[in-house]
């Protein structure tokens, strides 16, 4: 963990970034790593940071120093839609989903193809396209909705449809801003089963606050705190961590 | 709705029969030539206002200097047709014969060199699709790579507007100034002041106008339109599906700008002039409000609200000049706050479940009842 | 170009194209103030901004004209009275529209702009219906005309100077009204967060319809002032609706000064250049200068980093 060689073994890894924004350090020094096939799961409390890592992951806040490379490519260089494109989904805290398209229609536009203007507009929906859907669809357990306009879902099944849209593009890693706030209990308990079955064959980097569902799901847990990290490892050690019981009962 | 073998549903089919029957045979036995050459003025808005449901209705993008490419379009065919006009011969009373008037006025005493290639028809042509391409590419490329939208594009676009209407009156010499680019007469030879030649071109200005409804149905319907829908709702989540969000606005944007050039190209040919009174400020937004009355989301809409529109602003402003300003204002604040999806909102919500039904009926048998008296409510 | 002017012409041709120049920058500071407050700071763009500025302006004749009539007596202070009356005739027409159609959009930034340029329609119909198509001007008291001379080829009229002052005055104050007082703050609160401010028990209906006031009494005076140096047509507020637009985007939007500093730098490079270059050249020019200026630089020229 502590090589700062250029190139590491890790899907992702995350060294020396900083971030500022007129001076006060939203994220200051973090070094993190990410293993295949692993759910790594941020916590921290409000205003530590945890969203602005992934917005720096994905390109959408720029570094003001340090590196995140993906597969040992530079993400920091890179515009938003090329970080996607190397692999990289990520899902936003309200979910964020065409209203006024159908599921169908929202699931077949995250669909990885003709992305430039020209392929937009040649696209065709042949049998590929739909049998990939309905894969997806059934996957986040919105099948039977294909026809139905998104605006129309239940906000458990707008966060699903999301996550579905990600999965679609197949990326690598996945990014997830809290993913059940919001859901029903029986809702949680889907989207812990689901998650731990899309994390064959990728990582799964998530921001929760939820400890209940952290549990259920995470390999590894990261404490940020004030945009350093409090500490490390598995669930139960962090919950041990005096540090960490300090940051949340202490104030 | 998940078949993908032709663009055009049933629905589209029958609102293209609709338009094409009422512009090629019910206005043309209706009226005398000289409203449907009336008629075929305002059709070329209504190239513009097509341009903006994909722009502004679809991708969220207005625009308040659509009047610019109106005018790069109707500019381009008006300099070809002067200099057609502009014979030594015609003009051997000028001090320098052979150059528009209005430079001879001007003390000009040669042709501008920008003015050269448009004797070339085949350049002019080539230069009404274009030019506007390109201005429309670099002011978008400019803003949409740096995330400029909303609120500051409409603000810059309307400063073009205004910068290009200052330039062509202050450039007489060079553009005809305030009074633009007058007294066309021919095209190849062919007289078009005649009334043969407005019906000629009243058709060929309809025929146009359906191959771009038939051209824009196929871009809504491709997945690039949907794309457009997405991007006005989330374009975050567009740029996080893998897509570079600039290139799809510059596209409409520049789309959009090409179709107001033909327009603007018709209505020179039509109207017999082109000036800087269709390229300024008022009527680039005048064209925003043809397109809102129409519905902002309907291409079918935008054609009918530019009819309406200009309908009742020469049967106002004939009548009751006081009163159109008075009328357009209200015009402009009644479509924001009571009707924001304009006459195609009435008609999907009153008349196109009937039509739909009616279309259902038709489709399972011949025989069924037609419900003709309710669909023509 | 300068080949047949002496230096010392140059000079002075310099010094009083700066000094028409400096007018123009007090006529934009005080259309771009009002207009910095709604747009800069409530982020609505309104279209009917020189409207408010011209009905200013017409108040201000119509004192004029009774007061020289009726009580001439008063006429050389007239002009103090016509501008508060002008503030608040604007500022009323201001907060009936925010009451009966702004408040309705906020949500939906571009439809404002189309409500409010069919509002700038009926206004300048209401004008010319009322006051005529012909332009007004109103008649100056005696200490206000003449000029100054400050060597003998260069001159400043007073109404000028007047006009400047004016400016200042009015800077300063909008400066502490958004900045320095709780107005300002409440103000700024509700656009920053408007959930949270009306959590805190801000009456966020009632600071919206106080800024929209505020800003389109602004405009009032700004159109009181404009009679001075020019006189009043149904449509004159539409000429300066695009500059005024440019000054407060070139400037960053969210920053007075930079509207301060934008509108100097416009109204100078316009002034300067008009006496060598035709005056659409001049203006054509300048704007395009701003707006490739802003293509490069959207954000405008003073802007923060925001945390997003």
């Amino acid at each position: 963990m502590n090589t700062l060689a250029n190139n590491t073994d890790f899907l992702l890894s995350i060294e020396n970034l900083t971030v500022s924004f007129d001076g006060f350090k939203a994220v200051n020094d973090l070094n993190l790593y990410v293993d295949e096939n692993e759910i790594h799961v941020i916590i921290g409390p409000n205003g530590a940071g945890k969203t602005t890592v992934l917005d720096l992951i994905c390109g959408r806040t720029k570094a003001t120093d340090g590196s995140v490379k993906f597969r040992n490519r530079e993400l920091t260089s890179m515009k938003e839609h090329e970080i996607v494109r190397e692999g990289v989904g990520r899902k936003f805290q309200n979910p964020s989903i065409y209203e006024d398209l159908t599921v169908f229609e929202n699931l077949e536009i995250s669909f990885p193809r003709g992305r430039n203007v020209f392929g937009a507009l040649t696209f065709k929906r042949d049998e590929e396209v739909v049998s990939r859907v309905r894969e997806i669809a059934e996957m986040v357990f919105l099948d039977t909705l294909l026809d139905m306009q998104a605006a129309l879902l239940s906000h458990g099944q707008k966060q699903w449809l999301e996550i579905g849209m990600l999965l679609i593009q197949d990326p690598e890693l996945l990014m997830l801003d809290e993913p059940v706030a919001g859901m029903s209990v029986s809702e949680r308990k889907q989207t812990a089963k689901l998650l731990n079955e899309i994390t064959k064959g990728r990582s799964v980097l998530v921001v929760e606050h939820d400890m209940k569902f952290v549990e259920d799901i995470a390999h590894r847990v990261t404490v940020l705190h004030q945009g350093k990290i409090l500490s490390e490892g598995s669930m139960a050690k962090v919950q041990a961590d005096p540090k960490v019981i300090d940051v949340y009962l202490g104030h | 709705m998940t078949n993908g073998k032709s663009f055009l549903s049933r629905q589209d089919l029958l609102a293209l029969a609709v338009l094409a029957a009422l512009l090629f045979i019910v206005l043309p036995v209706s009226v005398d030539i000289f409203r449907l050459n009336l008629v075929g003025k305002y059709l070329t808005y209504a190239f513009v206002a097509i341009g903006l449901v994909l722009c502004w209705g679809m991708g969220g993008i207005l625009s308040l200097g659509q009047g610019v490419f109106f005018g790069l379009g109707g500019y381009c065919m008006a300099m070809f047709l002067k200099l057609e006009a502009s014979t030594p011969e015609a003009t051997k009373i000028q001090s320098t014969p052979g150059i528009p008037d209005f430079m001879d006025w001007n003390q000009l005493t040669e042709l501008p060199w920008f003015w050269e290639p448009f004797k070339s028809f085949g350049f002019t042509l080539a230069a009404i699709l274009i030019l506007p391409a390109i201005f429309a590419f670099i002011v978008g490329a400019a803003m949409f790579k740096r995330r400029v939208g909303g609120v500051y594009f409409a603000i810059i676009t309307q400063a073009i507007a205004a910068i290009l209407t200052i330039l062509i009156i202050g450039q007489q010499g060079y553009t005809g100034g305030v009074n633009g680019i007058t007294d066309l007469r021919t095209l190849m030879g062919w007289d078009i002041r005649t009334d043969s030649a407005k019906y000629v071109l009243y058709f060929l200005n309809g025929g146009l106008l359906m191959a771009v409804l038939v051209l824009c149905l196929f871009v809504l319907k491709s997945k690039l339109g949907r794309l457009l829908v997405a991007l006005r709702d989330k374009e975050d989540r567009v740029r996080f599906s893998g897509y570079d969000v600039a290139n799809f606005k510059i596209f409409v944007f520049c789309f959009a700008a090409v179709l107001s050039a033909i327009g603007g190209a018709m209505f020179t040919l039509q109207v017999g002039f082109m000036s800087p009174s269709f390229v300024g400020i008022v009527p680039s937004i005048e064209m925003v409000i043809y397109c809102a009355v129409g519905g902002r989301l309907s291409i079918f809409g935008a054609v009918y609200g530019t009819l309406l529109v200009n309908w009742a602003k020469t049967t106002f402003s004939e009548t009751f000049p006081e009163l159109w300003l008075f009328g357009l204002g209200a015009l402009f604040i009644a479509v924001v706050l009571v009707f924001p999806n304009g006459l195609a909102g009435v008609y999907r919500a009153q008349v196109a479940p009937r039509v739909k039904k009616w279309l259902h009926t038709r489709k399972s048998g011949p025989d069924a009842p037609v419900q003709d008296p309710q669909a023509a409510e | 170009m300068f080949a047949d002017y002496t230096w010392s012409e140059l000079g002075s041709i310099f010094a009083m194209q700066g000094f028409a120049g400096l007018i123009l920058f007090s006529v934009f500071v005080l259309m771009a103030l009002g207009l910095a407050i709604i747009f800069g700071q409530m982020g609505v763009i309104n279209m009917a901004h020189g409207e408010f500025m011209i009905l200013g302006a017409y108040v201000t004749y119509l004192c004029s004209h009774i007061v020289e009539n009726y009580v001439p007596s008063l006429f050389g202070v007239y002009f103090f009275g016509a501008m508060i009356l002008a503030f608040f005739a604007s500022a009323a027409l201001g907060a009936l529209v925010e009451w009966a159609l702004i408040r309705h959009l906020y949500k939906r930034p571009l439809d404002t702009l189309l409500a409010t340029w069919g509002l700038s329609l009926m206004l300048q119909q209401a004008y010319r219906s009322i006051f005529g198509a012909r332009e007004v001007g109103v008649t100056l008291p005696d200490w206000l005309l003449g000029s100054v001379a400050l060597t003998d080829t260069i001159e400043v009229p007073i109404n000028g100077l007047f006009v400047m002052a004016l400016t200042l005055v009015i800077a300063v104050a909008v400066y502490f009204l958004m900045f320095r007082s709780r107005m300002g703050m409440q103000t700024r609160a509700v656009v920053q967060n408007r959930v949270m401010a009306g959590a805190v028990g801000i009456n966020t209906e009632r600071v919206d319809r106080k800024t929209f006031a505020l800003g389109c009494g602004i405009a009032g005076i700004a159109g009181s002032a404009f009679t001075m140096i020019g006189s009043t047509g149904p449509t004159a507020g539409q000429l300066y609706i695009v500059d005024t637009f440019l000054i407060v985007v070139f400037g960053g939007a969210a920053s007075l000064l930079g509207t301060i500093a934008s509108s100097f730098a416009i109204s100078q490079a316009q002034s300067t250049m008009e006496f060598f270059l035709s005056g659409s050249m001049a203006k054509v020019l300048t704007l395009l200068t701003v707006v490739g200026i802003l293509m490069l630089r959207p954000e405008g020229l003073f802007s923060l980093k925001i945390r997003r």
